[in-house]
Order: structure tokens, then sequence, then C-alpha cells
């Protein structure tokens, strides 16, 4: 109980170089006990070196770090456990082969006699799953068997078991069910009480409206401004975070105007095992639609079998009027779509590989003349996606993986404009990216649309549906519950269908 | 309301705790329904099927691969490979040919320093991959090479002897083994009767998998090996020991050759450095692991199972003995079935309706 | 400091140019080793370097096919007894269907490497190894488990053992083949492919390449450039035997892996691969020279193998 007063953690000058690129530069900053301390930036403004050098993952280059007055130093994650710094990362730390309860306890399980006890282990992970209203899941069962929802929630029990004096969430909602996010909440609510210090990563202001009563700023590697909750408009924080003024954040979306010709996309009857139960929809050329609901409803699984990836698909899909019915993405591209898969470090990057390479990987064969690649027009093409995409790079010879995660995202999409797609598929492309490239790629995609592509667009932030999209299918357990349109696209009506609740709601807007 | 609709599917699934391992060890279990089915095959066939004899001539003639292919099993879960098992295996073999011999005493000692040669040799495996950072399957090819030089400086040609008392002993029954140390009344003692038939090699094995391997897996090192295999760098974020756990992997994988190296050189009094031989014992390794349902990808399975997938290897060329396959046909039958049973596992690629599953 | 230097070298030509220095040192103590003992220089002649490169081109062959394979994170073990199958039905069948025969032999043993590997997705590792025990089956069956009476015939003689102009033609064929591969690697689309599978199946397979096409071609190249081994090795020695191809597949892989390319796949430049073939091949001739004991060969093989690969590691950064 040496002075309450004195922050938890306090850091004093730390910076961090990787190669040529300062990600932190000379960083004083403090967190208190008992306190949930959220922290805003774009992506490379330093918040994700920040909690690695905080939980060990990395070592500063200079700079002291000190916890509850003493100072240290923590030459890995496990170290930094030790003294009660506990992280839930955003890329997920949890071993997919291992059971649920094998994961939660993995770094200092119950044993006896040396030997860890299964039984014993067991009952501790159930203990701690109920903690966070996660009951449901079986300690025993494999993570690999449980929908990521469930394993970001069996990784917050992980860090739980930790027994955190410092806890630090990076993005740890984004791949959650609005139910557990307000379990999540409680859970927070519940450790502040108990005098926890807590770092909280998100770039949904929302969440940090709700929770937290810290805000701190940081920008290119510096940290801006620290200021109580409420002391700042949220137009000034996103200043602050951007370092220059905002415009509206959504391009406008053109009126809704008289459907001519057949739509681009019609699905009839879309069914695949018990995951698709038999969805119709259709996309016009020139519009956005949103597919809308809780996570895991089956809206990845639509894209997927449009896509080509899923076996034993029913229904009939016509695409500009003709049958549809692609057998590998390879046949999809062929037919003018595009994909923009879920996990851009595994699905749509080859990340040791170079910018140039991956923005080529599906334009290889038009930019071949016979079997050889022509080098001028792939250096050509190269540079057109960079600039037309403004993909920030030092060179297009680089990894990939040198990349911040927006421009990665980036890469991705500038290597399927590159195909001229007419039907653009996007699955939560915006998933733990910074506003300034958010804002960027909602306006590519009315760009896209304004020149004629169809887009089908998953997303799991309701802002962003309604923001961007001119129709709306909300899904529910394989079905399509609700289809919203104009002014009827709305925060209520998408979070009421997505329960599924029969509500008094009229239909009709 | 959406809680109650989320929450209700998995707890129907939670079922019995049973069917829940029987379908997470699904490939062990078709290696055992394999294993059951040729080996009852052979016995029902064989004049003396069923009989003392010949399970004490089979126990024999699995244990070196079994324990060959245990040691496999441990880098193959740590999501790498060792080429170099069959190599260590010889190199004990070679080791032992010279030690396990003369006074009680010196035996012991023989034995000890077999053991030890092979765990250190694993050990070296481990550095190499820990330190030297250097890929397994790359690692070990280049050890295994190293093992079986030094294994031709000690045996430049097949020969040695082994102490005769102790190769009776170690590959007779258990009543056989208390005769020839005077245990237990000489083997006559009533209450020792029930067991005295079983093989020594049998009884090696199991003390071998539940004194050695079972504990091993319940430690905090035996559960990062597990950890590693399945992703590594969850692992590392997990603050788990991921060096100590590559180490006493290929360590562990070492003693294991080493004790099936020390078998052979028991079993056939003799120490032989042959470099095919060595291979084959490796490549049969590989295949044992995979039949007992390891992925060769890490993260899953154990070396119980590739002691099953070893029999499966060993109870099909028993069958040849009975069948009369000419000589000529085995390799090509030994293929075919290897083949076969490999591609047991396709089923589940062809199963799969989400092609994305199969990258994972 | 040096990470920012702009004449860094790229990560992947570094492993080529330090196999290329240990070359030059394993030509270095040769040639003191026979000027000590026979006052002179063998190892520098003209001949004795053709001859190297003849005894190379075999083994060059091999670990070109192999090499696509491993770029693709897979690996190819039927190697061995695809060469000799090769070589057995080539003059089994004899006359001018023999080359033919042979190189057909490859293309079918490729393809079911192929449709097993990437369409039942079992592991490359245990399928080819699956696949060699069936061919050497075949083999052993087919031939009563002796050298086949055959000979080779002329082509083959031709394409194995006789020179043009003093190069011998097998090193011409490898020069050939390498030119194809370096070519096929860097420029183009299936080139482009095997890289990128190399590093993510998934989104590879998410881009559009028809991945599995792709694996099967790789695998149908490897066994028709061991099964064009197997047939001008067949030349070079008249006749075929058993076992002829079992000395080049752990080698095979050693040299792709010398030369730089990453063993998991997706990294690595052919050049290298050449480099690896001519340093194993020069080893092993020096140490024959050296009359070193076999046992003393097998520790300085495995020996030369980690220490390369020790010093390529330096400096690089942590793994994953």
């Amino acid at each position: 109980m040496q002075n309450e007063f004195a922050p938890f953690l306090t850091l004093t000058g730390i910076s961090k170089r990787y190669g040529g690129v300062r990600a932190l530069d000379g960083v004083t900053f403090a967190c208190g006990r008992g306190s949930i301390h959220a922290v805003l930036g774009e992506n490379g403004a330093g918040k994700s070196t920040l909690i690695k050098i905080v939980s060990g993952v990395v070592q500063p280059d200079e700079g002291l770090m000190r916890l509850d007055g003493r100072e240290v130093a923590f030459p890995n994650p496990a170290a930094a456990n030790r003294a009660g710094v506990v992280c839930v990362f955003q890329e997920l730390s949890l071993m997919p082969d291992l059971t649920v309860a094998d994961n939660i306890l993995a770094a200092d399980p119950p044993r006896r006699f040396g030997l860890i006890d299964g039984r014993a282990q067991r009952r501790r992970a159930e203990e701690l799953l109920a903690s966070i209203g996660c009951a449901d899941v079986d300690p025993r069962l494999r993570v690999r068997d449980l929908p990521l929802s469930r394993r970001q929630m069996v990784e917050i029990a992980k860090a739980l078991a930790k027994k955190p004096r410092l806890l630090i969430l990076d993005e740890a909602t984004s791949a959650l069910t609005a139910a557990d996010v307000e379990r999540v909440y409680a859970m927070l609510r519940r450790l502040k009480a108990d005098g926890v210090a807590i770092l909280y990563i998100s770039h949904r202001m929302h969440e940090i409206d709700a929770l937290a009563d810290t805000l701190s700023v940081f920008r290119n590697g510096r940290h801006i401004e620290t200021f109580a909750k409420g002391a700042r408009s949220p137009d000034r924080i996103v200043e602050l975070m951007i370092g220059r003024e905002i415009t509206a954040q959504y391009p406008p979306k053109p009126l809704p105007k008289e459907s001519v010709g057949p739509p681009r996309l019609d699905v009839r009857d879309l069914s695949w095992g018990e995951r698709l139960k038999g969805l119709s929809f259709s996309v016009g050329a020139g519009e956005i639609v949103g597919l809308g609901g809780l996570d895991g409803q089956g809206q990845k699984e639509v894209l997927l079998a449009l896509f080509g990836v899923l076996k034993g698909v029913g229904g009939t899909v016509t695409v500009d009027g003709r049958p549809h019915r692609p057998g590998s993405p390879a046949e999809a591209k062929d037919g003018g779509l595009a994909l923009i898969p879920e996990d851009r470090k595994t699905e749509g990057l080859m990340l040791p590989m170079s910018i140039a390479d991956n923005l080529v990987a599906a334009s290889l064969k038009p930019l071949s003349k016979g079997l050889v690649i022509d080098r001028a027009k792939e250096r050509a093409a190269v540079a057109d996606a960079v600039r037309r995409l403004r993909i920030k790079i030092g060179s297009a010879e680089d990894a990939v993986s040198t990349l911040s995660g927006g421009n990665q995202q980036k890469v991705v999409i500038a290597k399927w404009l590159m195909t001229g797609p007419g039907l653009i598929l996007l699955n939560d492309p915006t998933r733990g990216i910074d506003v300034g490239t958010k804002q960027e790629i909602y306006r590519l995609l009315r760009d896209l649309a304004d020149g004629g592509a169809a887009i089908l667009f998953y997303s799991t932030d309701y802002d962003e549906l309604i923001g961007c999209c001119d129709r709306v299918s909300v899904m529910y357990d394989g079905r399509i519950v609700r289809e919203l349109e104009g002014d009827a696209i709305t925060e209520q009506a998408i979070v009421a269908s997505a329960l599924n609740m029969n509500t008094e709601m009229t239909h009709h807007g | 309301m959406a809680d109650a609709a989320l929450s209700t599917a998995p707890r129907a699934a939670r079922g019995g705790s049973l069917a829940l391992r029987l379908r997470q060890n699904a490939g062990l279990l078709g290696a055992i329904g394999l294993f059951v089915l040729f080996y009852g095959v052979y016995n029902l066939y064989h004049p003396r099927g069923f009989s003392q004899q010949v399970l004490i001539q089979n126990a024999n003639e699995v244990f070196t691969i079994a324990l060959v292919a245990m040691a496999q099993t441990v880098p193959v879960i740590l999501g790498g490979l060792d080429l170099s098992v069959g190599a260590v295996m010889t190199l004990v073999n070679c080791l032992a040919s010279h030690l396990v011999t003369g006074s009680a005493g010196e035996i012991a000692l023989g034995i000890l320093a077999c053991l030890a040669a092979g765990t250190a040799f694993g050990f070296l495996n481990g550095c190499v991959v820990v330190f030297g950072r250097i890929q397994p399957i790359i690692a070990t090819l280049a050890t295994g090479a190293i093992a079986i030089g030094l294994a031709l400086f000690l045996r430049p040609k097949p020969g040695g002897k082994l102490d005769a008392d102790l190769s009776w002993a170690m590959t007779n029954s258990l009543g056989d083994f208390a005769e020839t140390y005077g245990l237990f009344d000489g083997g006559q003692a009533p209450w020792f009767q029930p067991i005295a038939g079983i093989p020594v090699p049998l009884v090696l094995l199991v003390l071998v998998a539940v004194c050695v391997w079972m504990p091993f897996r319940r430690t905090l090192t035996g559960r990062t090996v597990y950890a590693v295999g399945s992703a590594e760098g969850a692992a590392f974020m997990s603050g788990l020991p991921i060096a100590r756990a590559k180490l006493a992997a290929f360590t562990l994988a070492g003693f294991f050759a080493g004790v099936g190296g020390l078998f052979l050189a028991i079993q056939t009094s003799t120490g032989n450095a042959d470099i095919p031989q060595a291979g084959a014992y490796t490549l049969n390794s590989i295949a044992a692991v995979v039949i007992g349902g390891t992925s060769l990808l890490g993260g899953t399975g154990g070396a119980v199972a590739s002691v099953v997938g070893a029999l499966v290897l060993r109870a099909i060329s028993f069958n040849f003995r009975i069948f009369d396959i000419p000589p000529l046909m085995q390799p090509l039958v030994e293929g075919l079935v290897l083949l076969a049973a490999v591609s047991l596992g396709a089923l589940r690629a062809l199963r799969t309706r989400n092609r994305l599953e199969l990258f994972r | 400091m040096i990470a920012g230097a702009p004449l860094a070298l790229r990560a992947d030509t570094k492993p080529i140019l330090i196999a290329a220095g240990f070359v030059l040192v394993i030509l270095a103590v040769g040639t003191a080793y026979t000027l000590a003992t026979q006052g002179a220089a063998t190892l520098l002649s003209p001949a004795y370097l053709i001859q190297q490169l003849q005894t190379g081109a075999f083994l060059g062959l091999v670990a070109a096919g192999m090499m696509l394979v491993i770029l693709i994170g897979h690996i190819d073990l039927s190697v061995a007894w695809t060469l000799a199958a090769a070589a057995m039905t080539a003059t089994a069948v004899g006359g001018p269907l023999a080359l033919p025969a042979g190189l057909a032999v490859g293309v079918a043993v490729g393809l079911l490497n192929g449709i097993g590997v990437a369409y039942l997705r079992v592991p490359s590792m245990i399928f080819t190894l699956g696949v060699n025990a069936v061919l050497r089956g075949l083999m052993v069956a087919q031939t009563g488990g002796f050298a086949p009476q055959t000979a080779a015939t002329d082509a083959m003689r031709f394409l194995g053992a006789e020179r043009i102009a003093g190069m011998p033609v097998a090193v011409l064929v490898w020069a050939a083949v390498s030119l194809l591969t370096a070519g096929l690697l860097s420029r183009t689309a299936f080139g482009k492919a095997l890289y990128g599978m190399g590093n993510s199946e998934a989104a590879a397979y998410l881009s559009g390449i028809r991945t599995r096409r792709v694996t099967v071609l790789a695998f149908v190249l490897c066994s028709v450039l061991a099964s064009l081994a197997g047939v001008m090795l067949a030349g070079y020695s008249t006749k075929a035997y058993q076992g002829m191809g079992d000395a080049y597949v752990l080698p095979a892989i050693a040299a792709v892996v010398i030369g730089g390319t990453h063993i998991l796949g997706g990294r690595g430049r052919y050049l290298g691969t050449v480099v690896g073939v001519i340093l194993i091949v020069l080893l092993n001739s020096v140490l024959s020279i050296m009359q070193m004991p076999e046992a003393g060969r097998q520790v300085i093989y495995g020996g030369v193998i980690i220490a390369m690969l020790l010093v390529y590691g330096r400096g690089a950064p942590t793994g994953s």
C-alpha cells in the first residue's frame, strides 16, 4: 500500500527503433491502479509497440519502465506475466490443437508431484470461463473446434488466469459478438473495482466512451496528450489522432436509382450444409450491399460459397445473367469476382514475399506474354496499384510484412482491383485498421460502385454498415431475416434483426 | 435472447467425455483397428497362432522399431522431424556391442553408458536446432550422417559380443528372465505364474511408455512440446518455455532411439553399422508415426499411438510369412499397404466441404 | 548500420556466395593435399574439373527437380526409385523408344505423387515414401532382384557418357535444364505460384492460383528430371542396376538447402542449387582423393552441412 496515488506503471523516455523506422520516440506515459485507460491512435502510431514493450514481447532501445515504483525490464512475456503484467493480444495467442483448459492455464497449470493435474485444471478453467459468462464453452474441446468469437473469450479467460495487476487489451473485442462485448465490459469494471490497472486499445470510439476514464492519444510514435474522458470532444480526439482536420467519415451515398436491367449478382435459395439455409438476395451494378448480423450467422460462408471455396453448395447463382457455379477461386476470378478475405495475414497475403509479388499474385496470367511474365507490364501495374490506393511503401521489393496493418490491407485490395472485378466480396475488411485507412477504404468502395462494380460487404461494425451500404441484409442462423434500405438502415433496426427479435417494428420505413 | 441461442448448441454437444475422447483420437482408433485385423489374421492362419512362442518372437521383432517410432514422435509433435533416429539407434547399437559385456557391474555401467550416449546425441540435436536455429529436418539429416560415421568408427565391420545371459533373459518371457537371474524362486513363485509368460520386450515397452513418456506428457515441458507444434508464436506469447521444450523433445528422441539400439544389440548380440538399415528404420519410424494418427504438422498425437503404428507395420510383414508371398513381392505389397494406409487420411480431405480448411 | 546500407545483399544471395566461397576452400584444401602427396595440383586441371561436372550433372538434374518441390513446401522421397525405375524401363524397352519410355515413367510417377499430395492431401513426406516403396517393389518383382541384363541404348550412352568438343553431353543437358529452371522460377506465372504457395498456400489459393494443378506440375517436373537423370546415368554406366538412385536423394536435398533454399519452402534461388551440387560433388571427390574412410566421410559430410547452415543463420532475424 505504498503511496496509493502514485501511478502503477510509468514509462520514461522509452524509444524503440525497427531498422530505420522509429516506432516509439521518447515516450513518457503513466497509468494508474483501478482505472481503465484507453490508448488511441492510428495504426503505426506506436500503440502496438508500446504494449509489446510493456508486456515483454520486445525490449526498448532506451528509457525506463517502472512498475509499482520499482524499475523493471522484461526480457520475455513470461517475465512480464510474473510481474503481473498480462496482455490480451489482437493476434490470438492460443494453441489450436490444445484444449481450452490447456490453453487457459498454459503457463502455470495446477500440478501434483510436478505433473499437470488435468481435473483441477479443468475445474479452474470452468470457473474462469464462467466468470466472463462463457460457461457454455467446454474446456475439453480443442480450441481449433471453436468459432472465432469463442476463441477470443478463451483468450480473455487465459489472461485472467494469470491474475493480472496490469491488464492490457489490444483490440480484444473486435472479434466478439455484441453479447460477449457486454460481458467483457462487466468483467473489466469488476477488475477496475478490484484495483487492477487496465490499458485498453480500441479503434471503436463508442467502446472507449462506454468504458474508459482516462484517454491517451498517440501519433507517429509519440505520446500526444492524456486527458480525462469528456475533456475533449470526439471530433477533437480524432483530430489529435490523425493530426489534421477531419472531413465526413463516410462518403455521401447516391440517391437510390431506379434499377435498370437485371442485377449483377442474383442469388436464389443458396444453401450449404447446416450453415446456409436458402438465402435469396441480389446486388446491382453500382450498389453496395451489406451483410449484417451477429458474428457466425453464415455471412462468411455466403462469401466463400460465391467464391468457389465451399463444396456442395445448393441453389442458383447468376452473375450478369449467366449461371455462376465456380469450383475454385480461380474460376470465380475468371467470372469477374474478387474476395478480400477475413484474415489478411494468412489468407490475403504471402507475408515474407515482396509487395510487388503480392500485388500481382492474382493477375499473373494477364501480365504474361505466352509463358513469360512481361517485366515492364508488371512494374507498371505495381506502380499503378501503389499510386491508386496510396499505399505507403519504401520499395515495392520490400517484404509486405514490413507494412502497417492498414497498408497491408490496401495491398490485398489493390491486388484484386488489378483484376478489374465486376463483383467485389469483402469479409470484414476494416478489422483492426486505423481510422484514416478506414476512411480511404470507404471512399474507394463508393468510387468502385460509382464506376459500375457491385459490392457485397460483410462487417462486424454496425456503424460501417450504416455509413457505407445502400442496402443491408441482416442474417440470423443461415438465413436473411431482414433487408433494410435507405433510411431504414439504423443501428436499432440492425441490432433488433440481428438478435432475430420479432418486435413491433414496421418492416417498411 | 441471443445468449440462449448461442449457448444451447455447445451445451448439447458437451455430451459424454468418452465420445469426445474417441472423436479426438479417431486416427489412433483406426490404427488399433488395423493392428487387430492384421495381427488377428496372422495368428488365425499361423499353425501355432495365439501361442506364447509366437508372441515372444513377435515382441522381439517389434521392440526396436516401436522405440524408434516413439523417438520420431516427439520431434514430430513439436512440428519438426528427426531424420537421425535410425542413425542414433545404430550408433548406440554399435556402442553396446563394445560395452555390454563382462561382470554384472560392467554390464550395468555399459547399459547406462549406452543410454547416456543416445540421450546425449539427442541433446546435441536439440542444441543444433535451438541454438543454431536450423530447421530440424535438415539439422538431423546432417547429424544423422555424423552418427552413422561414429557408428562406422566403432564397428567398421559387424561384430562384437554381448553378455549371453542378458541376451537370453531380455528376449524371452518374464519367467525365463526370473530363472536366469534367480528371482522369485527362479521364476517358480506361485504369485508370479500368471505373468510369467509375458515376453520381456513387451514389459519393457510398456515400462518405457508408462514411466517415461506418460509422465513427460503431463509436465509443463511436455505440454509445451505440443504447444510449439500447434502454434509456436502463441506458445511464446503464452510465456511457455520453448527452448527447453525443443531441447527436451530431441533429447527424449535420442533416449528412445538409444533404448531401441541397445535392445537391438542385446537381441542380435552384435553391433552393425548398417547404413541402409539405419535409413530404413528412420523412414519406417515416420510411417509408423503417421499410421498411428500423429499429424506431421505437429501439435497432436502421441508416442503410444506411434507404437501402435509400428505394430501395424510389423503385423503386415508377419502376414507375408503366413501367406507365402514370394520374397520378391514383399516390397511391393509393403509399399501398397503403406500407401493405402496413409491414403485413408485422404478421406478427410475428400469430406472437407470448406476447402480453406485443407490449408490449416 | 549494415542492415540499412544500400549495398546490403538480398537475403537469398548471401548463402550462394558463402557456398561458392566454400567450394573454393575445398579446392584449396584438396590442392594443398595433392601438392603435398603427389606434387601436382591435380584438382585444378580442366580434365579433373570437367569430370566433376560430369559426375555432378546427374545429381544436378535430381536437385533441380527437388528444388521445385521443396519451394512449395513439399519433398519428394521417391526420386531414388523413380530414377532407377526409369533407367530399368529404358534399358528394358530398348531401341528408339528407350528414352521416351524412361521419361514416361517419370511423368507417371509425378502424376501419382502430385495427385496424392494435391488432391488426397497426404503429406508429401509420407506419400512419396510409399510411392518409393511401391516402385522398388515393382522393380524387384520385375527384375527378380538382380541387375537387369539389358544394356543402355546408344542414345542413352550419348546423353550420359559422350562428349561434344570436350564437354560431356550430360553437362550440356544439365546446363540447358538449369537455364530453363532458372527462367521458369523467375520469369513465369508458374514460378511465382511456386514461391507464393510456399509462403502461404491459403493466400495463393484465394488469389485464384490453381494450387492443385501447380502442385501436380511441380511433382511431375521433379519426377521427369529424376527419370532423365536415371536414363543418363544408365547410359553413363552402360546399364541400370538395383539401388542406383539411393545415393541421390539426401544429397539432392542437401544441395538444395546448402544453396539457400528454405527447407519449408517459399524462398531460394536456383543458382544456389547449382552451387550446392558442385559443393557436394567436390567434397565427395576430395575426400575420396584423401582416402578418407567411409566413417570419416559421413562425419565430415554432416559437419559441413551444419556448419554451412550455421553460417547462413547468423544475423538472420529470429524465426516467426
